[in-house]
Parts: C-alpha cells; structure tokens; sequence
C-alpha cells in the first residue's frame, strides 16, 4: 500500500499506550458533536404523547386475549378515552350472535344523495372531524350509465336530487372473499362468524396494503391523530367497532357492530329519510333482506367480476 | 473455541476500526452521507410525532415515493446475481474477484429496502407483529408475508457468504466449499424470488387492474437486471479509482452485456404492456391514459414518465452502439438506466396503480418536502453502509488487512491498514 504523506495528519499519532492525548480529545470532541447532532435530530419525538404506551405496546392479539386479558384492555381504553375527552365511555366487546349474518340491501331508486348517512355514521362512529374520515361514499351517477369513472364525487348542488342522475352510496361491502383480509400481513383485519370484516385498531401497523387491496375505496388511514370535539363524543363504544382510533391505523365502516350485535340497525339505515336502506339477518328467512333477495329482480354486486362476492346488495324498484 | 471466538472478535473490531480511518475524501465523502443521514433521521421524528400526514400520501394514493424507493432497492438487490450467475456457472474470470462488490451492494440495498417498509409504517412501534412466534405473520395467505421472509433471508444469506469469505481471507485460508457454496447457489434463486415476490405484492390485487398483470413481475426482473448492473458498473469505477484495487476494463465491458441484453428485454416488455393497454381500450386503460397521456386535465406524471421513455430508449441506443465501449459513454448510459428505470418503477408503477381511486376519483400525488429528506436520508444511510462495507472488504481481500498481521492492530499501530490509492 503506498502512503501519502498528507495521511499523517489524518491518523492521531499514538504513543505507548496507543492513545495519545489529542486524539482522545479529538475523538472525545468528535463523539460529543455526534450524540448532539443525534439529540437535535430526533428533538420532534418530544412532542410523541399518548403514542403508545407500555400496556397497548405489549397488548396481545385479539384472539389470544383471555376474558380476564379483554377486561383490562377494555379498562385501559375507557381510562385513556376518560383522560382524552373528560367523558367516561362504556366499552364493550361484543361478540357475533349465533345464527347471524348480516346483509344489507340499498335501493338505488329511492336514494336522493342527501348524505345524511355519511354524517349519522361519522357522528355514531366517532371518526377524525380533522382531518375529516368518512366510512360512506356517495357517487353522483349520470342516468343510463353505471360507469363509476364518471360519476361525481363532490356534487354540491342546493338541492338533491338532481335531475337526470341517480345517486350510489358506497361503504365497506362486507365481502365473502375480502382481499383485505387476504393481504394484511398480521392478520390485524379479518371476517367475523356474521359477515363482519373487523379491524383489531391495537393490532394494525399501519402498512396500508388493504387500501391497496379494497375494490371499493373502503377503508380509511389515520395520517395524524384523530381529532373529535369533546362533545361530540359517542360513548356507548365496542372495541372491534366505534372506540376512537390512533394515529397510523386503519379503520372502516363495521356495520356498526356496537349497535348491531346488540339488536339495533347501523346509523345510516336509521337515519335515511328516504327508505333507501335495508339491513338485517339472511339467514332469517323472515327478514326484510331475504325478502328483497328473494322477490326484486334487479340486485347488483359492485365489481362481481373480481369474485369478492360482497354481501351488500344494490337493487332498483322494479 | 475460545480462541475462535477471540479471533473473531479481533476481526471485528478491525474492521469497526478501519471503518473509521481513511484519508480526507473519505472523511469528507461521509461526511455529507452523514449530514443527509441526519436531515432524513429529524425529517422522519416529525413524521413520527405528527403522522404520514406530513407525506404526500392520502387515502386516494396510499403508496408513495417510499414504496417507489423499495421496489426499486429490491431490484439492485437482487440484480447481484448478474455478476453471482456468471461467476459461479460460467466461471467467468473477469468478474471472480469482483462478484463480492455486488454482493455487498445487495446487502446495502436491503438494509434500504427494509428502511423504506419502515418508514412507511403508521406504526413502526408494532413491527414485532411480523414475527412468527410472538407476533401473527400471515404467511402464505399475504405477499407482504412472503416479502418480510425473502428479503430477510436473501440478507442473511448474502452477510455470510460475504462475511464467510472475507474471514477466510483474513486467516489466508482457502474458504470450505460446503460452506459457502449452496448458499451461493440458493441466494441465486433467492434474488430471482425477491423481485418476484416484490411484483406479486401489486399483480395480486384484482382491484388495481393497472398492476393485475402478468407482465409486470418479467418487467421487474428485466429493469433491475439493467439498473442494478449498471449501478455496480459505476461503483466498481469508483472502487478502482480511490483503492488500488485491480479492476479490469473487461470486467466492466461483460457487464456492460448483461445491461445491454437487459435493457432491450425491458423496452421490449414495456412495449408488450403499451400495446395491450391501448390497443384493447376499455375501461382499465384510464390509469395508463392518465400515466402516458394525462386524463381530464390531470397530468402530473406525463413529464415523468416520458423523461424515462426518453432515458431508457436512449441508453438502450447507446449500449447497442460500440460507442458505449469507451468508459465515459458506458458511464453516461449507465446514468440514463438507472434514472430512467428508477423514475418507470417508481412513478411510473406504483403511482398511477392507486389513479384513478377504485370509485373513479382522480386525486394527483407529489412527494412532500418531509418525506423527500427522509428518502434522501435512507439513500445517505444506505451508501454510507455500502462505503464502510468496501472500506473492510478491499483490505482484507488486498491482504493488508490479516490475521498474520494481527499483533500490530493489538499493539495499537494500525497504520498499514490505510488503504490509499496511488
């Protein structure tokens, strides 16, 4: 190896003990410059609170928590919420009645695109007013075409409906085959006995592979932290349902769990002034869903081509 | 054993020890890895403290320029079995000496692929959910699943044939076939699994028909093949001129055949998929349309991707002419690869994929500030890894780094150990 002379300046001259006193201090001075540049670096991480903490850290998944385990969670979160918003909610965790599935039916002959489900549901569902998250879609529809590529997204007119459109309302279709559950990686989503595709909000590492993988734009990320006004809070909350989420999870419409496990409609079937939508059992025969399946002729699946299979059913009047 | 271990701890230090010396363009060449590295480790502290909302991401376009950086990565790395293949099945002479600069390159490129994923996390802090055992990977059913474990493997694989053979070099002993060489063999088709797995991530998903293709994962093999080549090629350069390391011209010229094969495979593809997609028409057109053409007055990756066409047609011109023998045209053409391969991957892939939304929404997607220094920072990191990684390896294999010589280093005069050039 040649050696220029201009290294020797470079490397520290060593005595005896092999550390000679300027470059221990030049190191030293080198080592101090580092740790402080790191420290400055990384100085926004102050402003990291309530991120996470010890207990949600270590938290099992949500099939492997015991009763006991699922009693403390739900204490942790009623105490953060209580800490959060001054209000202390009830968190349950419900689970899927036997002989249930749920199905839901909407009847794009009636829906005039008012919107009021998008707004029941993110009032029930206590999704982020900041950044604002949606769960339901409305397309406005141009008559004599079912091509969503052209459908309006942000229609304001004064007063709906409009004249020669049709309105299209879309939310998580529930699929039979949901390709979000096929591709998160960790399991964090998945298909409950009643149709219901679930997120584990303690469970998500915010990959966003499932937005990818939804056909039907379903699902929402948390880019910053939820915000909800304080008064606003829903309290009567279910862990896989409406408890509010953190920052860099997913989350989706759930057909309501926390009402509908309890034998109450989702939101937006309540709040629809037009009739439009329809939910229940399909396993009932009885129910009104299994009479719309059995007796309307006209029933679409969004996007059946992709073999996803969804239980949420568009039908006309006819 | 003990000796063993101590022996092994010894070369270790000597190579932490090396890493840290060098003459004043080494310390200055750091010096800026380190400043980017910094900008991109404060850059990323915000992200984590705000959320993903300081990138250009949404829920219409979810992927950004950090998956465009780890599809790209995940084709260098895998591109090392360009120069493994030859080696080790053809016993090409050129490139005997050279093949562990690509292997190290791999390994460089995963430790920035594995800190893209990362830094694309919403919750970083739940990575050990990944682990089998103790968290839930779902594996086979996800390909994210399948990524976690190739990537993983291929750089397990690559750090100890790398590591094996450097250690051999270091006690002058010839390296035990039996323990190196399977792994050489299954890090072959290893590398062709990490870019394939890296393309059914997108292919599968039936309701992104811009990525539903089969074309794409014969795309992907074939531009990594170019870029990463062509990447070593330029790295080898610099090699041979801040060491005396002996890298002959010919070796870069066998190279220069595998980008130029490559790069005509890869235009060819493109074509493939172009004609396909306009030529048919229907409904699934709209993301290319968008992409090449613009749509609805929407148009922000039009200038991108034609700046690709452009770099890639041009050095696909350039490697087929004899000009691209001579050193400066080969180093201009290996530039327009990998730009134009980096930009067709990454904005041209990935981005479009999520334009328009699956409910026909058109919303545009461009990097933020905060996001582009965390991409810097990563690449600052990851050439700073590669840098100290040849600043341990040229020594060994040049011999001055030794255990013969291992008394000097333990009585505190490494001088020797400076690799300078000429």
């Amino acid at each position: 190896m040649s050696q220029e002379p201009s290294d020797k300046r470079n490397i520290p001259a060593l005595d005896a003990d092999g550390l000679s006193r300027r470059s221990f201090l030049r190191t030293s001075a080198v080592f101090t410059t580092g740790l402080a540049a790191i420290a400055a670096g990384l100085a926004p991480l102050r402003n990291l609170k309530d991120f996470t903490s010890m207990e949600q850290f270590v938290q099992k998944y949500y099939k492997e928590l015991t009763p006991e385990d699922m009693e403390k969670v739900l204490k942790r979160i009623e105490n953060e919420v209580e800490q959060q918003y001054g209000i202390r909610p009830h968190v349950r965790d419900l689970k899927p009645m036997n002989g249930v599935e749920f199905v839901y039916c909407l009847n794009l002959t009636r829906c005039i695109g008012c919107r009021k489900c998008v707004h029941a549901c993110v009032a029930e569902n206590n999704q982020s007013r900041n950044p604002e998250i949606q769960y339901i879609r409305v397309l406005q529809m141009t008559n004599g075409s079912f091509d969503m590529e052209k459908a309006v997204h942000d229609y304001d007119p004064a007063e709906v409906p409009q004249k020669g459109h049709f309105y299209m309302p879309v939310q998580c279709q529930q699929c039979h085959n949901p390709p979000c559950v096929k591709v998160c990686p960790v399991h964090a989503t998945w298909q409950e006995t009643d149709g219901i595709t679930v997120i584990d909000y303690d469970w998500c590492i915010g990959c966003r592979y499932c937005e990818a993988a939804c056909p039907y734009w379903a699902r929402r990320f948390n880019f910053t932290k939820p915000a909800i006004p304080k008064d606003r809070l829903n309290p009567n909350m279910a862990y896989l349902g409406n408890r509010p989420r953190k920052q860099g999870v997913m989350e989706k419409c759930h057909f309501c769990i926390q009402r509908t496990r309890a034998g109450r409609y989702p939101a937006c079937v309540e709040v629809c002034p037009a009739g439009t939508r329809k939910f229940g059992n399909i396993l009932d025969p009885n129910s009104e869903v299994s009479y719309i399946l059995k007796n309307k002729r006209v029933f679409i699946q969004l996007k059946e081509e992709l073999g996803t299979s969804p239980r949420f059913f568009y039908y006309f009047d006819v | 054993m003990i000796t063993a271990i101590r022996n092994y701890l010894v070369f270790l230090l000597r190579c932490i020890r090396i890493a840290f010396v060098g003459d004043w363009r080494y310390y200055a060449w750091m010096g800026l890895l380190t400043v980017f590295c910094m900008l991109g480790l404060n850059a990323y502290a915000k992200q984590l403290a705000n959320g993903l909302v300081v990138t250009g991401m949404s829920d219409q376009v979810s992927w950004g320029v950090y998956i465009a950086n780890f599809t790209f990565l995940v084709g260098v790395a895998a591109a090392a079995v360009m120069m493994v293949i030859p080696v080790y099945i053809y016993d090409n002479e050129e490139l005997h000496d050279l093949v562990i600069f690509g292997e190290l390159l791999a390994v460089a490129a995963i430790i920035m692929c594995l800190s893209f994923v990362t830094v694309d996390l919403g919750r970083p802090d739940r990575f050990w959910h990944l682990i089998p055992g103790i968290g839930q990977l779902n594996f086979p059913s996800s390909m994210l699943s399948w990524d976690v474990i190739v990537l993983n493997g291929y750089l397990l694989l690559n750090v100890h044939i790398c590591g094996y053979l450097l250690y051999s070099r270091y006690h002058h002993r010839k390296p035990a076939r039996w323990f190196y060489i399977p792994f050489v063999f299954i890090a072959i088709f290893w590398a062709i699994s990490i870019h394939t797995v890296t393309a059914f991530l997108y292919v599968g998903l039936g309701g992104r028909p811009f990525w539903n293709s089969a074309i794409i994962g014969p795309r992907f093999l074939a531009s990594a093949f170019t870029a990463g080549p062509a990447l070593i090629i330029l790295a080898l350069q610099v090699i041979r001129r801040v060491t005396n390391y002996h890298i002959s011209d010919k070796a870069l010229l066998t190279l220069r055949s595998i980008v130029q094969v490559s790069m005509i495979i890869n235009v060819f593809l493109l074509v493939c998929e172009i004609f396909t997609e306009f030529y048919a028409g229907g409904l699934h057109v709209v993301s290319s349309k968008y992409l090449y053409l613009g749509f609805h007055g929407y148009h922000a990756l039009v200038p991108w991707i034609w700046t690709a066409i452009t770099f890639n047609l041009t050095a696909m011109v350039l490697l087929v002419l004899p000009v691209s023998r001579s050193l400066r045209w080969l180093n201009l053409t290996c530039a327009l690869c990998i730009t134009g391969i980096w930009i067709e991957k990454g904005m041209g892939l990935v981005i479009p994929g999520f334009i328009p939304t699956p409910l026909g929404e058109m919303a545009e997607y461009s990097p933020s500030l905060n996001e582009t220094l965390v991409c810097f920072g990563i690449w600052a990191f990851g050439l700073m890894c590669y840098t100290v990684f040849l600043r341990m390896a040229v020594p060994i294999l040049q011999g001055n780094i030794s255990k013969s010589n291992e008394g000097e280093f333990l009585q505190g005069s490494p001088r020797h150990e400076v690799t300078l050039p000429q």
